[in-house]
């Protein structure tokens, strides 16, 4: 007969503790050596799924539950724990022959086994059980509110009435849930990552988790969830502004480094749209988080007249792999070996077609007179603005063999006109620049106004605006780069 | 029952709040929902020439069982239709 479970070491317990698993081919091996000890010491065998192993001891300790695995950190089966008066001493995993001799003072333990066996994985760690079992008994770090949802209700539609979602179906954020997000860093559940606006509530590691829980997020994006929260609360970044302007802006994540890679995100084909979860989850995280822990909803302090489909969302890597110019993360002076995020206060996306230009001046010019009508074409130095190129149009430049300050200077030439042509009224139109300009050379953006960024499946002779925000530069919003941090 | 966590700032209350009651009926269009429970019309029509007595006007509806929620054209309907809702909820 199995003995009960036993939750940690007996207060006053001395002897041996042995944690096995039938499952483990090193457990099944020193089975006699486990009988041999039974009569040499005082001893507990707990088995983690089945209590009738080993057979060569009598009153094994049914440890299907976990709770003393996961109690005392059990790793690897078999582990040996000596123990006096209730306090470990020693600990040894696997099959060390030696090892358990000295340990256990008995010179003769284990004749015939192998002089060393590796242990298994315990049962405990395996994947997803440390969060359940966080969960079962009880050592949950988390503070945030339960919320009960009744038998006869459905959760999803509780979510939709409590009005969490940004009117796509969520993932329910249980604690289980919670808890393996926060494994993906190692930062406390307590910490402030920034103050959320528009609320302008303290944002913490455990509140943002259940929020890129709802999003979909694996945990090991929350990393850069986290890094672009941190970006977001920054406040040069402006994100009370960003939200709540009647403009169709919406912080858009770009992602460098080795990171990108780690986790799957997409900056090949379709970078800009949907079908990959990194991208489209992360984004969406920061979104929720705006919207739940800030309280940032549309109709509310977000005000935007149209808004654009990327406001639920919109976060992609930049191409570096094959890149001939310097990210934008080393441009903005990370390392190439950092992985970092961008928030650019963005629009929507205009697409650039030029299928005949095959030297750069000609390209330069082409992206230009596109880049020129952002915002309005006869606004300037008011709207920033991202300019995403696309491997075959980077190959124009690469061939020319154009650095990409080369190619900035050359656009910003292209995209400086005279002030006559833009000043209100002219061309017969109300808008434009006010007439003292009309003498002046105006350039379209602000100095640090335009950034550039590679992305985009190999084929396609297309490149894309992001138009930014009106409210670009010191007085609003300028783009903001952090490191992502584990 | 599962138990989820509550991913808002914990600013506003766990528990929805009812919708603020009219402290005057007088100019409100009324519903009368008859759930379709054994003589929630008799309560109704009382209601409904109290309501008239006192010059506001009523229009009645119905829901198919009071098993299940109203569909959601009658709350639609009725939305449309009317400011204020009276229910004859149990019999």
């Amino acid at each position: 007969m199995p003995n009960e479970p036993l939750t940690a070491i007996p207060k006053d317990f001395t002897g041996l503790i042995v944690v096995v698993k039938r499952d483990c081919a090193t457990c099944r091996l020193i089975a006699p050596a486990l009988g041999a000890l039974k009569r040499g010491a005082a001893l507990q065998v707990h088995c983690q799924d089945d209590p009738s192993f080993p057979e060569s001891v009598d009153g094994v300790i049914d440890e299907r539950a976990l709770e003393f695995s996961y109690r005392h950190d059990i790793e690897i089966v078999p582990t040996l724990i000596q123990v006096h008066d209730g306090e470990e001493r020693a600990r040894l995993v696997g099959w060390q022959r030696d090892d358990w001799r000295g340990l256990t003072g008995m010179p003769t333990l284990g004749a015939g086994l192998p002089v060393f066996s590796p242990g298994c994985g315990s049962k405990s760690v395996e994947p997803g059980m440390p969060e359940q079992l966080a969960f079962k008994f009880g050592d949950s770090p988390l503070q945030a509110r339960r919320v009960d949802v009744a038998a006869q209700q459905d959760e999803h539609e509780l979510m939709f009435e409590r009005g969490w979602s940004d009117g796509l179906p969520l993932v329910p954020p249980t604690e289980e849930r919670v808890l393996k997000m926060l494994s993906g860093t190692n930062r406390s559940p307590a910490e402030v990552i920034g103050i959320i606006p528009p609320d302008n509530v303290p944002g913490t590691v455990e509140k943002i988790a259940i929020n890129a829980v709802m999003a979909g997020c694996k945990p090991e994006y929350f990393p850069v969830v986290l890094a672009a929260v941190e970006a977001a609360c920054l406040d040069e970044f402006c994100m009370h502004g960003v939200l709540a302007t009647t403009y169709f802006s919406a912080p858009i994540v770009i992602v460098n480094g080795p990171i990108v890679d780690e986790i799957g995100m997409n900056w090949g084909h379709n970078v800009l749209g949907q079908g990959n979860r990194a991208n489209s989850t992360i984004g969406r995280a920061l979104q929720l988080v705006i919207r739940n822990i800030g309280g940032g909803r549309p109709g509310g302090v977000d005000r935007a007249t149209l808004g654009q489909p990327g406001k639920v969302g919109f976060c992609f890597a930049e191409r570096e792999r094959d890149s001939y110019w310097e990210s934008m993360s080393v441009e903005r002076g990370f390392r190439p070996d950092q992985s970092a995020v961008t928030l650019f206060a963005g629009g929507g996306v205009h697409p650039i077609g030029d299928q005949k230009s095959r030297d750069p001046k000609s390209l330069t010019r082409s992206l230009a007179m596109t880049l020129r009508t952002v915002y309005h074409g006869k606004v300037y130095g008011r709207t920033d603005a991202l300019l995403v190129i696309s491997p075959e149009n980077m190959r124009v430049f690469r061939d020319a063999g154009w650095s990409k300050a080369r190619f900035r200077q050359a656009l910003d030439e292209a995209m400086t006109v005279d002030g006559n042509i833009v000043v209100a009224g002219a061309d017969g139109i109300a808008e434009g620049m006010p007439a003292n300009l009309a003498e002046k050379r105006l350039s379209k953006f602000r100095p640090g106004g335009l950034l550039i960024a590679h992305a985009g499946g190999g084929a396609g002779m297309w490149s894309a605006v992001i138009t930014g925000w009106a409210g670009s530069g010191s007085k609003g919003s300028v783009p903001v780069t952090v490191a992502i941090k584990s | 029952m599962s138990t989820l966590l509550d991913p808002t700032s914990e600013l506003q209350p766990a528990q929805r709040e009812a919708t603020p009651r009219p402290e005057s009926l007088s100019d409100k269009r009324v519903a009368l929902l008859d759930i379709s429970k054994p003589r929630g019309d008799v309560f109704l029509d009382h209601l409904e020439a109290r309501l008239g007595e006192l010059g506001i006007g009523a229009r009645r509806y119905i829901k198919p069982t009071f098993t299940r929620v109203a569909p959601v054209d009658l709350k639609h309907q009725i939305v449309s239709e009317c400011d204020a809702v009276i229910e004859a909820l149990a019999d």
